[in-house]
């Protein structure tokens, strides 16, 4: 056996640094069964040179074993022996790329198993989720779903990658068919922003490079996309907000003399800009300040912007503890105890009416009871119809009673301030993912076949 | 705005001379832009783990980091330092000790320990073989034999929660595990019946006898390890840069000639010029050889490779395709 020799470097330096100094953008995947997710992701992480020779060698030897002629990326992803035993994606897996100028988090998330957990988990941190459509299928009901949720997400980017076309014989016509069908949902569910590309996930066609095998298609390749997307919003344009997540004083403990009286309130920015000098208000208490100091261990900031973790100091010793708020004081949230969401089900119990949980919001955690249950989205005709319980992957209107008042925002004006996490409080499992006043899709209910008499009576 | 990185939040030297940065590198080259306030992606990885440490000091009673001396557990504690500062490091670190150490790596330990007023917990692997609670395995290897003494530790201290330097990027089962991640009463970890992990609130509570392992660097692959440490001019053990050592080939892997790892008949001694990518069982752990003595030359190799760490310098990793899965399952971390 040869040894493992380590040829000397050839990098650009340069080059390196620069993926250093470029910046993240985190990618979720979705789509249907068979329509070569796996493969689009395995394509991405090969044509940008992200699989090793050991990976590569690991799925080479394992597609032989099964008989397949050529390696199976969709191996690539599939980490746990029983998808791998049973050939599925059970769990969202996290995979890793880079280009000259941006690094890339890819949350691959199932098609088939709990779909609406796993597209709802990869979409709540995602800045883009790309979709893909089978170009010979065109818009199926799951992609109509995956779309409901990330505009329910409020997902800032959405890319349609229209797969397959080399089956289509790369054909223009197609393509418009499907990219007309993909418009017409994205506006009716309110889809932020999306695009469509037409793609061979199994050949490379316009994944990093652009095709010569679709001419009439004048866009960018997938990765020319991603790369030039802009990253989610800019703090510049937000209010700030920091919820409070530990209060640091060192006092006797504090390991440089200098620091004994240091009292400051650590935490991420969740929104916006703060200076030194920004008058601020701490929530829910109301009571102002002014912030004198803004540390990043042992460096000191003028400015902290989202989402830096930081340590802010304030000019006057009020009362703020963990959980609380930091925010700008000209444009604070009101603390409310009464709230409207939607949420997504995820618990194997049904959510009922009067039921009691914990509410984790930021870095606090309350209990709370469901007032009322106002609807659920009926996931065929995606509007909002009557229920008397949400069962496991349900999404739901629902009116919530806190124990205390929170500063929760609309979740349409910021991902941060209006999420929610929804908690059994016996043995701690997370029930429910929750957005602050956000609706159902009303729209005009679909024509539905009377299935007799007292059907039509209604 | 002040955004420029200054590298001085360490402020002891380099533990090898030479170690520091590269003349060639400016300083700034990891920062983050400062006109239009967007995150570099180093700024943005150190802001999460940052965010993900706090929050679990917040909702643990009695957490715990695992700390070995090897470099993604450097990084874990240099993190915990800036999330914390001024303050100490709330919590106390824990040490599974196979008794197969590189002697560099458990000096550097305890020499870490020293200088950050630690309090160390050591589960000592030996212990357990000594007084029969655990028998060698026929390969020598301890790493999998580090699961009982973890879990009595974790039992004995009480410890809620314990903080991990696992990454996504290093194997296939921990690609598919949550930062905060469940563990029943029995250590064991359940792929298929996660907790959805949804934006960035992190909810870590459980019933008694349940723990969390917490591993905030998830999203970490090794080249942002090496580019962080270099940024930040976090000094490491000895071995992770180049030096002359005694090793013998055994299955395409350099073996550093020691106490616990004796070439056999038909194995040759050479001294090469290696350095280590991973650290762990002295018996297990392969070098590979290497020129690269600085942080800087090290971002550029680990760019350049075409292996991954594990595959390059993990014998027991190379086992089977579910190696670490199985492990895992069983309360390994």
């Amino acid at each position: 056996m040869s040894a493992p020799t380590q040829s000397t470097p050839v990098l650009d330096p340069a080059a390196v640094a620069g993926a250093a100094r470029g910046t993240l953008l985190r990618l979720a995947t979705a789509g249907s069964v068979d329509d070569g997710k796996s493969t689009l992701v395995g394509r991405l992480l090969h044509d940008t040179k992200s699989v090793l020779s050991d990976q590569l060698a690991a799925v080479e030897r394992v597609s032989r074993d099964r008989g397949l002629t050529a390696a199976d990326l969709a191996l690539l992803t599939d980490g746990l022996r029983a998808e791998r035993e049973q050939g599925i994606t059970i769990d969202v897996a996290y995979r890793y790329f880079a280009t000259a100028n941006r690094s890339f988090v890819l949350a691959d998330c199932p098609g088939h198993v709990q779909y609406t957990r796993n597209t709802v988990t990869g979409s709540s941190t995602a800045d883009v989720v790309v979709l893909l459509v089978d170009a010979r299928k065109g818009v199926l009901e799951q992609t109509r779903r995956h779309l409901a949720v990330t505009a329910l997400l409020r997902v800032p980017h959405v890319v349609v990658a229209v797969n397959k076309i080399d089956l289509v014989d790369f054909s223009q016509e197609v393509y418009e068919r499907v990219e007309a069908e993909v418009r017409a949902v994205a506006r009716e569910l309110g889809v932020v922003d999306a695009t469509t590309i037409p793609v061979s996930a199994l050949d490379g066609d316009n994944i990093a490079e652009r095709s010569e095998r679709t001419p009439w298609y004048a866009g960018p390749s997938l990765l020319e996309l991603l790369e030039a997307l802009p990253p989610s919003d800019d703090p510049a344009h937000e209010s700030f907000r920091l919820p409070v997540q530990l209060v640091i004083r060192p006092q006797g403990a504090a390991r440089d003399e200098a620091h004994r009286d240091y009292r400051g309130y650590a935490g991420q920015v969740a929104s916006g800009v703060v200076r030194v000098g920004d008058e601020v208000v701490a929530l829910p208490s109301g009571r102002r300040t002014t912030v004198v100091g803004i540390d990043l261990g042992e460096r000191s900031l003028d400015e902290a912007f989202a989402p830096q973790s930081v340590t802010l100091r304030l000019a006057d010793e009020i009362d703020i503890s963990r959980g609380d708020v930091i925010a700008a004081a000209a444009d604070a949230p009101v603390p409310t105890q009464d709230i409207e969401a939607v949420v997504c089900w995820l618990g194997d119990a049904p959510l009922r009416p009067a039921q009691r949980l914990l509410l984790k919001h930021g870095s606090r955690t309350v209990q709370t009871a469901v007032r009322s249950l106002n609807g659920a989205l009926d996931l065929d005709n995606l509007h909002a119809v009557p229920a008397e319980a949400l069962s496991l992957n349900d999404i739901g209107l629902v009116t919530l009673r806190l124990a205390a008042p929170l500063p929760v925002e609309n979740y349409s004006l910021s991902r941060r301030g209006g999420s929610f996490l929804l908690i059994d409080a016996h043995d701690g499992r997370t029930l429910a993912a929750g957005m602050v006043g956000a609706t159902l899709p009303s729209g005009a209910p679909a024509p539905t076949e009377p299935e007799g008499d007292e059907e039509w009576e209604i | 705005m002040t955004t420029t990185v200054n590298t001085t939040d360490t402020k002891a030297s380099p533990a090898v001379p030479g170690t520091g940065l590269d003349p060639g590198t400016q300083p700034d080259a990891y920062a983050s832009t400062s006109d239009d306030r967007r995150l570099s992606q180093l700024d943005a990885l150190e802001a999460e783990a940052i965010l993900v440490i706090r929050e679990m000091a917040g909702e643990l009673e009695r957490p715990a980091l695992l700390f070995s001396g090897g470099k993604d557990s450097v990084v874990m504690l240099h993190l915990a330092t800036k999330a914390f500062w001024p303050a100490p490091i709330p919590f106390p670190v824990l040490h599974v000790d196979t008794g197969h150490n590189f002697p560099e790596v458990l000096a550097y330990r305890d020499e870490t320990v020293e200088r950050l007023g630690l309090r160390l917990v050591v589960a000592s692997v030996q212990d357990y073989i000594d007084d029969g609670r655990l028998r060698e395995r026929a390969d020598g290897t301890r790493n999998p034999l580090q699961t009982l003494p973890l879990l009595d530790a974790i039992n004995d201290n009480r410890f809620d929660g314990v903080f991990g330097g696992g990454r996504r990027d290093e194997e296939k089962a921990r690609a598919k595990e949550r930062i905060v991640s469940l563990r029943d009463e029995f250590g064991q970890w359940d792929p298929k019946n996660q907790r959805p992990e949804l934006w960035n609130l992190f909810n870590p509570r459980h019933r008694p006898g349940e723990h969390v392992r917490v591993f905030p660097i998830s999203n970490w692959t090794e080249v942002d390890i090496w580019r962080y440490i270099d940024r930040e001019d976090i000094p490491l053990a000895p071995l992770y840069y180049a030096h002359e050592r005694e090793v013998f080939n055994r299955d395409g892997m350099w073996l550093a000639v020691g106490p616990v790892s004796q070439p056999r008949d038909d194995e040759q001694v050479e001294t090469r010029l290696v350095r280590y990518r991973t650290v762990g069982d002295m018996s297990c752990t392969g070098a590979v050889e290497s020129p690269a003595r600085t942080n800087a030359e090290i971002v550029l190799e680990v760019a350049a490779s075409t292996l991954t760490e594990r595959g390059a310098t993990r014998a027991d990793d190379r086992i089977s395709e579910a190696a670490m899965e199985d492990r895992k399952k069983e309360g390994y971390f």
